[in-house]
């Protein structure tokens, strides 16, 4: 078992089409001041798009916020889209307002986790670095 | 300094006391519980003239202590609770229930396909359809929104921006239909798009031209449907997206500077149109600051509509305006004590003076309210204006030491905010260079180390945390209806007569290259069922679409 030396890549996105991106944005700045170099990828991304910059920027961990109640259609096609690139190695986790019955439902289809309101935001950045150097 | 019998002898005291008499008041016994009469305002024991100059009489500029003379003796302020989701007949159905229990007014959400300008069968509306409001696509859908409900007996709010015109249309054309003359239409479209660019993030084409769509429905209006606000100038979404009180109430106030130069520049004379210019405001946590932040705000725009634009017109000078308790504000934790948060914040915006207001639902941090939760946040309204003795007279917190001193300083804090804005250029040149996203943005960030450093408490989150948190009821969206939205869509293109809808669209292709107000282009495709994604995008073909930074 080797601990990671380099800092820890983080791509975040939206996906979906909703515009509430203040939660993101802490939470990118949040995550920067732990030390990680985080990618964020800005609004209304495609599975497609992001999973392309998840390759491109050699991404650890992958962020994704939807506040728009579309998760149950499009994160599970992000998942398809990060195995079908061979990427199941990435930690992907959700933030956003998630019905509890959603959140069995997200992490079976392989998220690592899911942040809902109220989630305290060292909480994320903790998480992360438990995740990625395990 | 004024004796009594001075203050009697003021011009303006002698105009606010006959036009309290003269209005009209609403059926109810102004007194306390134990019988004793309550004035319709209060005043200091001596009248100098500052006190004249910054704080005056309800109903008279500045209008620091209320819009009207009688405040809500009158009339109280609406009640309107915004609601909307799933295919047009669920909000109907949610319109109706609301209508029942004695909401006043109708406020319409769209889902985000409407808002975005995407037809509910484009691939980018997958799953979006009906969830944060109602899937719209053509006049047909609008329609079944308003079925047994007469567009002239009930003023209709409907939040929606980059497609506002399209949808102005489809209400101008719902009206038609439906019988209703449209001098007889009240109501607000909300169409402030600047604050899309500053927070929301709901644009489509660039922001110039996206004012001069804002402008084309503030002309029409103005001269073919009077009584109907072309837009309701919003600082709930720059508060939302982190921006303090003052923040919020600045880059309101300067969005609305921008629409009335450029309503200006079309040749409008500033008392043709200012009236009819109204304003949404967030009622965040911090009681006293936001009912200073109204207080400022009424005062503020009064001044610089008459020494700046040269309003002669009273109503022109009035910062009338819309109060929407805070969304973020509510929390997941404990969310049964939301309802208090809620109780506070909207006593906070009947205490500032507003004309309408919208109360959120507990559960709103984790879904569509409940039809439970709605009842419970209307019924806070109906509270604090039957039960609380507040209504019965204007500005009754007017006169604190402390609230005069927060008024003043938020007055101050826009001030400052103008001047940084004309630094940047001006407003567009604002926007482009990103300084209203980084004021927000730093503001938030701001906040948020205050909360997980515990220098802010927050009830429930890091502080008196229960073990577990009560489960409260919450409201699922149907999932079926995606399919249903998009056969009714293709039924209507199946239906309708193609080349008459393609006719329009290159009207409407024409008129907004030709820089003519787009109205009647968009009512004639509204008529033949042209979609909001087909409009949207033969208005894109000529203005462009924006990309940040970009």
């Amino acid at each position: 078992m080797t601990t990671k030396t380099l800092p820890i890549r983080v791509v975040l996105a939206k996906i979906g089409l909703d515009g509430h991106d203040r939660g993101v944005q802490v939470v990118a700045r949040v995550l920067r001041d732990a030390g990680m170099e985080v990618i964020y990828t800005g609004l209304w991304q495609t599975p497609e798009a992001v999973v392309r910059a998840v390759e491109d920027e050699d991404a650890d961990v992958l962020g994704i916020s939807i506040l728009s109640g579309a998760h149950m259609t499009q994160v599970p096609q992000l998942v398809d889209a990060l195995r079908a690139r061979g990427l199941d190695h990435v930690q992907l986790i959700v933030g956003g307002i998630i019905p509890e019955t959603d959140i069995s439902r997200l992490e079976a289809a392989g998220v690592a986790k899911v942040f809902t309101p109220g989630s305290a935001l060292p909480e994320i950045a903790d998480f992360i670095t438990s995740a990625v150097t395990r | 300094m004024a004796t009594e019998s001075e203050i009697r002898q003021s011009e303006a005291y002698q105009a606010w006391r006959e036009a309290v008499e003269r209005a009209s008041t609403r059926e109810a016994s102004f007194t306390t519980q134990s019988g004793e009469p309550v004035e319709p305002l209060y005043l200091p024991p001596e009248i100098d003239e500052r006190y004249e100059a910054q704080l005056g009489y309800p109903g008279q500029y500045p209008f620091t202590r209320g819009v009207y003379a009688n405040m809500y003796r009158g009339r109280l302020w609406t009640t309107r609770q915004f609601a909307g989701f799933g295919k047009p007949a669920d909000t109907n159905a949610r319109f109706k229930f609301l209508l029942a229990r004695g909401q006043t007014g109708l406020s319409t959400a769209f889902d985000l396909p409407t808002l975005m300008g995407l037809d509910s069968d484009d691939p980018r509306s997958a799953g979006e359809i009906g969830r944060l409001g109602t899937a719209v696509d053509t006049v047909d859908d609008f329609g079944a929104i308003f079925e047994g409900i007469n567009l002239g007996d009930v003023s209709v709010s409907m939040t929606i921006n980059a497609p506002a015109p399209i949808i102005l249309a489809y209400y101008l054309v719902t009206a038609e239909e439906q019988g209703v003359p449209w001098e007889q239409l009240r109501g607000t479209m909300q169409s402030d798009i600047l604050k899309e660019y500053h927070a929301q993030n709901e644009y489509v084409f660039p922001p110039a031209p996206s004012v001069e769509l804002v402008v084309d429905m503030i002309e029409f209006c103005a001269r073919h449907v009077p009584q109907f606000s072309a837009v309701s100038i919003s600082g709930y979404h720059i508060r939302e997206a982190g921006a303090t009180a003052a923040e919020e109430l600045a880059f309101t106030l300067a969005d609305g500077f921008h629409y009335i130069e450029r309503t200006l520049e079309r040749g409008l004379a500033i008392d043709e149109f200012a009236p009819r210019l109204s304003f949404f405001f967030n009622a965040h946590n911090d009681f006293l600051e936001e009912i200073a932040k109204y207080r400022a705000g009424r005062r503020i725009w009064a001044r610089h509509l008459r020494e700046r634009y040269g309003a002669q017109h009273p109503k022109s000078c009035m910062m009338r305006f819309h109060a929407q308790t805070s969304g973020v504000s509510l929390q997941a934790q404990q969310p049964e004590i939301n309802v208090i948060r809620v109780a506070y914040q909207a006593l906070a915006a009947a205490l500032g003076g507003c004309q309408s207001m919208h109360t959120n639902s507990r559960d709103e941090t984790l879904s569509l309210p409940t039809e439970e939760a709605v009842t419970i946040a209307l019924r806070t309204q109906q509270i604090i204006a039957h039960e609380t003795g507040v209504t019965h007279s204007a500005d009754p917190l007017g006169g604190s030491y402390q609230l005069e001193q927060m008024t003043d300083n938020i007055e101050q804090q826009a001030e400052a905010i103008f001047a940084d804005i004309e630094r940047q250029g001006g407003m567009i040149s604002a926007i482009d260079n990103g300084y209203f996203r980084r004021s927000i943005a730093e503001s938030s960030y701001r906040y948020q180390r205050q909360v997980d450093t515990n220098q802010k408490l927050i009830v429930g989150v890091n502080a008196f945390t229960e073990e577990e948190d009560l489960r409260i009821p919450t409201m699922e969206v149907d999932h079926g209806i995606e399919a249903e939205v998009i056969e009714r869509l293709a039924a209507t293109r199946a239906a309708r007569d193609n080349s008459a809808t393609d006719a329009a669209l290159a009207e409407v292709r024409r008129a907004a290259g030709a820089g003519e107000n787009i109205m009647p282009a968009l009512i004639d495709a509204a008529k033949k069922k042209a979609t909001v994604g087909e409009t949207v995008n033969a208005l894109a073909d000529t203005l462009g679409r924006y990309t940040p930074g970009g």
